[in-house]
């Protein structure tokens, strides 16, 4: 068996007495999208800053490409090919996108150095790629949420990541605005990214996840093909309510 | 147009521009709430839901139209006026005091009241909310999101509007705490409390509404019975992407 590109082997973070994440076993694969779905306070974005270093492990161990990147600064995380987004977007308020993506593009430096020119180019590349092109030289403080959304993809995929974070990016959109947010998702993906995100939207998980992650009290519920996951009476019973799982049905 | 049937409905909204210095965002829109009804407002974003609702609490200045509350009217009052009218709106995002105490953020919408009836509207509060009795004390922003949003809603509730306005009710929240939260809303609005939802979740607000308004950039593209607004070919197409 070959090793997994991003593997969690028994990752623990507690915030006082509480284990917000307690021992959490799981494996993405390079080439995937793995959804990570479970209820309000479960853990999910804990353990998304567990992988990229915003906090520091209580117990496990968290391996990249086969080597422990457990108790590694963000940055380092990030130059190692790890991107990510956040839950609240905070973009530079008084440039424009370009220079926004740009930024992604002068300090993530997966692949090493580089100038101020060749940044610019490849945030007009990025800014093509998530549908933002036209909107390139707008301040940010003009585009829509569902733009704010993709600039926030666009500042991670300017890193050059290897494997992309995504912690709600769809919040607040509608359905159609969540289809068209799933094409960006399939177009960075299509460019050799393997992708982990957490939704709470399952016109997401089913839409582009191969397998899905169930959290519940920091620990893994449930795990597999979002379709069989979906089913599993702990997930309903934990997560989804059973008025969703009649809808689901129906 | 179905609702008026009454001589003055709760809410009438006639002829409403508004906008900011960027440009103007509210293009005539003409909206009534009877009392007691539950409305639903959909529409992309961008299409200036959360600008009408600025408008009806007096955070956002009409530049043409107008607003009446129960007859009298209220356009461009001031955010307490409609308060003490009887307007709330349970923001966006929650917009908690994230180191305040649970109780003290449900009493904050209590603020403007001045009757002995604040204790037992709280104690009202926690019966729609028992998963906030024994959090009370709890700085607010170590509350998970759901329970956020029903502190959100009960200091809402605090105020004892005539209308309760809530603005995006389902945003980060997990499938089985948005349908207790619309049991809530459901509850409150058989109370008696006029309800006006704003969802980017349109299933989930067209099937808990009497009545729904679609806004497509800054005018109402349609208005009706929520049933009928579900199954409109057009919206269909355009926000519940069927």
């Amino acid at each position: 068996m070959s090793a997994a590109q991003l593997e969690l082997r028994g990752v623990t973070k507690r915030f006082g007495g509480v284990a917000a994440v307690d021992g959490v076993n799981f494996a993405v694969e390079k080439g995937e999208i793995v959804g990570i779905i479970g209820p309000n306070g479960a853990g999910k974005t804990t353990l998304l800053n567990c992988i990229s270093g915003v906090y520091r492990l209580d117990g496990g161990d968290i391996r990249w490409q086969g080597a422990s990147i457990a108790g590694m600064a963000p940055h380092r995380v990030a130059s190692l090919g790890i991107g990510r987004t956040f839950q609240i977007v905070r973009p530079f308020g008084s440039m424009t996108v370009r220079e926004n993506a740009a930024i992604g593009a002068l300090f993530g430096n997966a692949d090493g150095r580089r100038g101020v020119r060749e940044a610019f180019a490849l945030a007009d590349e990025v800014l093509e790629l998530v549908g933002l092109r036209a909107k390139a030289s707008h301040p940010v403080s003009s585009l829509t949420i569902p733009d704010r959304k993709r600039l926030e993809v666009a500042r991670a995929v300017a890193t050059r990541p290897q494997l992309l974070l995504l912690d709600e990016v769809m919040a607040g959109l509608n359905n159609v605005e969540i289809d068209e947010a799933l094409d960006m998702v399939r177009a960075v993906h299509a460019t050799g990214v393997t992708v982990l995100l957490i939704e709470h939207v399952m016109r997401v998980i089913v839409g582009v996840c191969r397998r899905a992650v169930v959290l519940d009290f920091g620990q893994v519920l449930a795990e597999g093909e979002p379709e069989v996951v979906l089913r599993d009476e702990r997930v309903i019973k934990a997560y989804l309510g059973e008025r969703y799982a009649k809808r689901l049905q129906s | 147009m179905q609702s008026g049937s009454s001589p003055e409905p709760l809410l009438k909204v006639h002829g409403l521009d508004a906008g900011f210095d960027a440009g103007p965002v509210l293009f005539g829109i003409d909206l009534e709430i009877a009392a007691g009804e539950l409305i639903a407002l959909v529409g992309a974003n961008g299409a200036g839901k959360s600008t009408l609702l600025g408008v009806l609490s007096g955070l956002v200045r009409a530049t043409s139209g107008t607003v009446t509350l129960s007859g009298e009217d209220v356009t461009n009052a001031r955010p307490e006026a409609l308060v003490r009218q009887g307007v709330a709106h349970v923001p966006q995002g929650r917009r908690l005091f994230g180191t305040m105490s649970v109780e003290k953020n449900l009493l904050l919408g209590a603020f403007l009241r001045r009757d002995k009836d604040v204790r037992a509207d709280l104690t009202r509060v926690l019966d729609h909310f028992p998963a906030l009795k024994d959090k009370l004390a709890r700085e607010a922003g170590t509350l998970s999101g759901g329970e956020q949003q029903m502190v959100a809603i009960g200091r809402g509730m605090m105020a004892r509007p005539k209308l309760l306005m809530v603005d995006e009710l389902s945003l980060g929240l997990a499938p089985k705490v948005v349908d207790r939260l619309i049991d809530v809303m459901r509850d409150i609005n058989q109370e008696g409390m006029a309800l006006l939802l704003v969802e980017q979740d349109v299933l989930v607000a067209l099937d808990a509404a009497n009545r729904a308004y679609v806004l497509e950039n800054g005018r109402v593209a349609l208005s009706g019975f929520a049933a009928e607004v579900k199954d409109d070919p057009g919206v269909r197409k355009a926000y519940l992407g069927l």
